[in-house]
């Protein structure tokens, strides 16, 4: 994590627009004291970084708090159904190469109903960023355990805890194949700022997982300050030493982990256009 | 009064039925012989038929050819040649004889089954594979090509043709199986008892297709540039025909993960601004609803072209049925209107999967197209379809347009759709209920203004007269759709001979449902009868829930595998003749 | 039932703005006014915690929950020995003003604009969400607090004779934490906090600028630097002063400020 500063039009002196110019100025229903209100801040910081015009952002969500994200934005946005986020971002990008894809979404509607578009997504290695705002909580539907839940969490619907490990999202993304992965945390939103830009930058597939505190069911997470810190090396391109690394920490290295250089899905025609009567041909006897 | 047969219709065409286990080619005998009818100037069709085997199982090619186009097999076979009979008997129903038909087996196999025998058919037996070994390199399959293809009347030369063009081995082996062609041939001079087609005069402009292609080709052309599908049979050919077309013509194929992600890659390439597609069958179908429901609320255009099998749940993949009906029309949570359609014939999928696309750019909604088994992947000699004018074109806005609102509530229903690259328009598309702006609401007035807007643009868009195919006259009309048009067609030609002649009624636009267009298509209707290829009379059920039918309405409905037969339906076409005509107090005209 | 039900009550009930708990940042530097501080906020946290405690044993759950169960005791151990911590909040990067000292009046300039810029843009952010949560007084206030901010943004700007912002300086910001010394973060709110709770963390905020301009005073090499460097210390100390008056004249919380007697579940 190396934030520069504490804006995100710091790092292109000459820059147009302004993290202001990628809010869309509805006023978010996240709970006061919310993480995914600094992640949201993160987003325009990064977009600024970039200066990528808003209208040229897609950015793609399912269901959950966090995926309310797209209409606070002023790019386009896309809030589809809960878990197919990465499958509607996948066919925006391949539809549109051109445009820059961001997809956000929680821990439940990424890791849970939506878990098998993550291994692909990651394996497909389209060029886009996924961002997730990882509670570990199903805070819309109010207080379920999600998949990155501690076994012992207890909730009316798991009472005593599910009992069950919690899911690894980045070990994951990196056996899956992702191009790019971070963790972020939502109380540095500058710091995730810069990394949104790099994942941004980064071709192929990039993950980050935000630790984005719910103060509604997991009041507890607001320690998560205290315990978040930048991850002691850097980033590898070994994935075999990503993987080391990444089992081996304590889930609070914030920072890249890992950021490879498959080659991402190829985009865009294939070759040269025939016209459509060419496509005949074949139908003669 | 006696049923008609195929043999008193004047365009019943000749019937073969090619069969054998894995190994024994008569997959590629049969396309072949479909290829030299083609080129020799004759109309056909022909059916796969196989075991459950990937590999190795028994297999049939069930064809018929016609000096007219042909749309549905005939009620019996004419000949029946086996390259040997293993568990060739299983197609017993398939392959339906009569005492009229030829059977030729191989003469090293044995005898021929008894489910074949007890028809009464003449049984013969010949040396194919001893012919085969006596022409080195030659592979039986070739001798039989040989064989059935000339006892049907197609010459030589269109024989040798068809292989030629298709040959891509060794060219010596190429001269072995000319050879045993011919061989074949010669063998079918000492065989009576095949009616052959009239001399036949080589046509050109006709096209080779199945009804997969022709769907694919049909969303080409309607503008279609991206495709995200899971395979899935019988719907696997229509994306494998498309992979390769579509990088020619600038666009792309993705196999997704499964359905959920196919559905919701398209509804995000569209709302790129791509017209985009999915192929399915009736599982596939049924996990897509959330994401098809999401392009309803969202106004997304997208089409779905469900490739109908037999169901419930994983049903029989492999064989056709128009089960699915129910669930396209209906099967989406919430008030949902979409489009549905269904092509009337294997030419047709090419125009109506076209016209789907149309539909679904114009009016920004999901379209399914119900294709099924049956046209899906049988392959037809058609005259090449015209080029129809349905090009996928969707309303948008340009830069920076003044007081953008995405879900606008417009006298038509359709609303100006902003495509993300265009500058001072950029929005959210939501599946959250939303106002004119395209901000989420659960206000009650959104709710009504949305659901109004979604509900009448499909209602009051102009779908012109290609709604239905309607043809003829008379107070009785059979109403009916997709594959089994073909077979009501022939039969409607067959009661009419019979003296009662009926109206047919081959609704193409499923859903919406336009009560005054059948109102019109129905003027002077006195009765009704509805066919439909499934158990539970669907078709039956949905036109009686949404439109008001003449009379007592009839139904013909009976479920797959078995593809529906000209001669069932004239029976129910007569006789629900009768009961109209007794009704009225008219005496019966039918002649006996 | 019940049990589930308490401990989903002491969840509700533990939440709490917590200026409070920003010490380690601050720690890290100015050792002096922070020890201050910190005792204060202590204080003003105190009965809070007291009110919640009897309710629910909000240690209980958070000890289960903590991600990483090493975690929760660690920080424990930084809260009450804050010397021990900088080791984490220094290892990042831009903890490291001494060397950043601005080197011209026109970056301490441009920096202080960033603080009252970002500041202000927080402090609505925080506005709208007490606005989307029926929280009227606490939205008027944070509106108030913008008002200010941006004025002394304003007042920044006529100084220097600019008319467009100026862009930050690329490199490490001067400043210790993840953001500019004024922004308060966005956990420190609570959908059921009081206009003085407030005013909490607008104290805390002027309080990490006093900080900051304090010790750019002390470390600043450049004359004119430092002079400026003390003109901005004294406004912020003013701030301080303000906002201490301020609350002096707000009702301090009840202790049962953060009860809701609905569930966050309004069906259970």
């Amino acid at each position: 994590m190396t934030p520069t500063s504490s804006t995100a039009t710091a790092e292109k002196p000459a820059a147009v627009l302004t993290h202001a110019n990628y809010k869309s100025g509805a006023k978010p229903i996240w709970c006061p004291g919310c993480g995914d209100y600094s992640v949201l801040s993160s987003i325009t910081k990064a977009l600024a970084i970039l200066q990528r015009p808003p209208e040229e952002v897609v950015v793609v969500s399912g269901i959950g708090c966090s995926s309310r994200i797209p209409a606070y934005t002023s790019c386009y946005g896309f809030h589809g159904v809960h878990g197919r986020a990465l499958a509607a971002a996948t066919g925006v990008k391949l539809a549109r190469p051109e445009l820059t894809v961001l997809v956000a979404g929680g821990d439940g509607d990424g890791y849970s109903i939506g878990g098998n578009h993550f291994l692909h997504a990651c394996r497909r290695n389209v060029d886009m960023t996924y961002i997730v705002m990882d509670n570990h909580v199903y805070g819309m539907t109010k207080g379920q355990p999600s998949p990155t839940t501690e076994p012992d969490w207890d909730s009316k619907l798991a009472p005593g805890g599910t009992g069950i490990r919690a899911f690894n999202p980045l070990v994951v993304a990196l056996a899956s194949g992702a191009n790019f992965v971070a963790r972020a945390f939502s109380g540095d939103p500058n710091g995730t700022a810069d990394l949104i830009a790099k994942a941004v930058r980064h071709p192929g597939f990039s993950f980050i997982e935000i630790l984005s505190p719910c103060v509604t069911f997991r009041p507890e997470q607001r320690d998560w300050k205290d315990h978040v810190h930048p991850a002691p090396v850097t980033a590898t391109d070994d994935p075999a030493r990503a993987a080391r690394r990444l089992m081996t920490d304590d889930g609070m290295n914030v920072g890249v982990l890992y950021a490879g250089n498959r080659n991402p899905y190829p985009l865009g025609p294939k070759g040269k256009s025939v016209p459509l009567a060419d496509l005949e041909a074949e139908f003669a006897p | 009064m006696k049923t008609p047969t195929s043999s008193t219709t004047p365009h019943a065409g000749l019937s073969i039925a090619l069969a054998g286990s894995g190994g024994s080619g008569v997959m590629t005998a049969g396309t072949l012989l479909l290829s030299a009818a083609a080129k020799a100037g004759a109309y056909g069709l022909m059916v796969r038929t196989s075991g459950p085997q990937i590999r190795g199982g028994e297999a049939a090619a069930l064809i018929r050819l016609a000096r007219t186009p042909v749309a549905s097999l005939d009620d019996r076979f004419h000949l029946l040649l086996a390259i040997d009979w293993q568990n060739v008997h299983r197609f017993a129903d398939e392959i339906p004889l009569s005492a009229g038909s030829v059977v030729i087996g191989e003469e090293a196999e044995g005898e021929v089954p008894a489910a074949f025998t007890s028809t009464g058919a003449r049984c013969l037996s010949l040396p194919l594979k001893k012919t085969a070994k006596g022409i080195p390199g030659s592979w039986t399959n070739m001798v039989a090509l040989g064989l059935a293809g000339t006892l049907a009347g197609i010459p030589r030369e269109a024989l040798a043709e068809a292989l030629k063009d298709s040959w891509k081995r060794d060219p010596a082996a190429l001269a072995a199986n000319l050879a045993a062609i011919e061989a074949g041939a010669q063998a079918a001079a000492d065989i009576d008892g095949v009616p052959a087609l009239p001399a036949l005069a080589a046509r050109s402009g006709r096209w080779l297709i199945s009804g997969n292609e022709a769907a694919g080709f049909g969303a080409i052309r309607g503008g279609i540039r991206f495709v995200a599908a899971y395979p899935i049979t019988p719907a696997t050919e229509l994306l494998e025909w498309m992979a390769p077309a579509l990088t020619k013509v600038g666009g792309s194929l993705l196999q997704a993960e499964d359905e959920l992600a196919s559905i919701n890659m398209i509804v995000g390439s569209s709302f790129a601004g791509v017209p985009s597609l999915t192929a399915t069958a009736g599982p596939g179908l049924a996990l897509m609803t959330e994401g098809i429901g999401l392009a309803v609320s969202a106004e997304v255009p997208v089409v779905v072209v469900d490739v109908m099998r037999g169901g419930p749940s994983t049903g029989i993949p492999a064989k056709s049925e128009q089960s699915d009906l129910s669930y396209a029309v209906s099967g989406l949570h919430g008030d949902a209107p979409r489009i549905v359609v269904a092509p009337t014939s294997i030419a047709d999928c090419l125009h109506t999967t076209q016209w789907a696309v149309h539909l679904a750019e114009a009016l920004q909604s999901p379209a399914i197209v119900l294709s099924d088994q049956f046209m899906g992947q049988s392959r037809a000699i058609i005259d090449r379809p015209a080029d129809l004018g349905f090009i996928g074109k969707r309303l948008t806005v340009g830069p920076n347009a003044p007081d953008f609102k995405r879900y606008r509530d417009t006298p038509s229903g359709v609303s100006p759709m902003s495509i993300p690259g265009n500058p001072g328009t950029t929005y959210t598309a939501d599946g959250l209920e939303k106002n004119e702006a395209g901000i989420p609401s659960s206000g009650a007035k959104d709710h009504r203004v949305q659901l109004d807007k979604r509900e009448r643009k499909l209602k009051l868009h102009d779908y012109g007269d290609f709604w239905a195919d309607v043809e003829g006259d008379g107070e009785l009309a059979v109403i009916t759709f997709g594959s089994a048009t073909g077979p009501v067609r022939e039969a409607i030609a067959r009661a009419a001979a019979a003296g009662v002649p009926a109206r047919l009624v081959a609704m193409r636009l499923i859903a919406p449902a336009l009560p005054e267009k059948l109102d019109a298509a129905l003027d002077g209707v006195k009765h009704v009868l509805v066919v439909e290829q499934n158990h539970g009379a669907q078709f039956y059920r949905y036109l009686r829930a949404w439109f008001d039918l003449p009379g007592k309405p009839e139904s013909f409905h009976r479920p797959g595998p078995l593809p529906l037969k000209p001669a069932e339906l004239a029976e129910a076409i007569l006789a629900a003749g009768r009961r109209e005509s007794s009704r009225a107090g008219k005496p019966a005209t039918n002649r006996a | 039932m019940t049990a589930v039900r308490r401990a989903a009550k002491s969840r509700n009930a533990a939440r709490k703005p917590s200026a409070t708990r920003r010490k380690p940042a601050t720690k890290a530097k100015p050792a002096a006014p922070k020890a201050k501080t910190a005792a204060r906020k202590a204080k003003s946290i105190a009965p809070k915690a007291k009110t919640i405690a009897p309710k629910a044993k909000t240690a209980a759950p958070k000890a289960k929950t903590a991600a990483p169960k090493a975690k929760t005791t660690a920080p424990k151990a930084k809260t009450t020995a804050p010397k021990a911590k900088p080791a984490t909040r220094a290892s990042r990067p831009r903890s490291a003003p001494a060397s950043g000292a601005p080197r011209s009046i026109r970056e301490l300039m441009v920096y202080a604009l960033w603080i009252e810029l970002d500041a202000t843009e927080r402090y609505r952010e925080l506005a709208d969400a007490m606005e989307m949560h029926n929280n009227r007084g606490v939205e008027e206030l944070f509106r108030k607090m913008a008002v200010i901010e941006g004025k002394h943004a304003e007042k920044i700007m006529k100084q220097m004779g600019w008319t467009s912002v100026p862009p930050l300086p690329s490199g490490p910001a001067p400043w210790p934490g993840y953001e500019g010394p004024e922004s308060a973060a966005h956990d420190e709110v609570h959908y059921l906090m009081q206009p003085y709770h407030a005013l909490e963390v607008a104290l805390a905020c002027e309080e990490r600028a006093l900080r900051f301009f304090e010790n750019l005073v002390r470390v600043a090499r450049v004359p004119e630097v430092r002079a400026a460097a003390t003109e901005m210390r004294d406004e912020e100390r003013e701030h301080v002063g303000l906002v201490r008056a301020w609350m002096a004249k707000v009702a301090r919380p009840d202790d049962g400020w953060a009860d809701d007697p609905d569930p966050p579940r309004y069906h259970d």
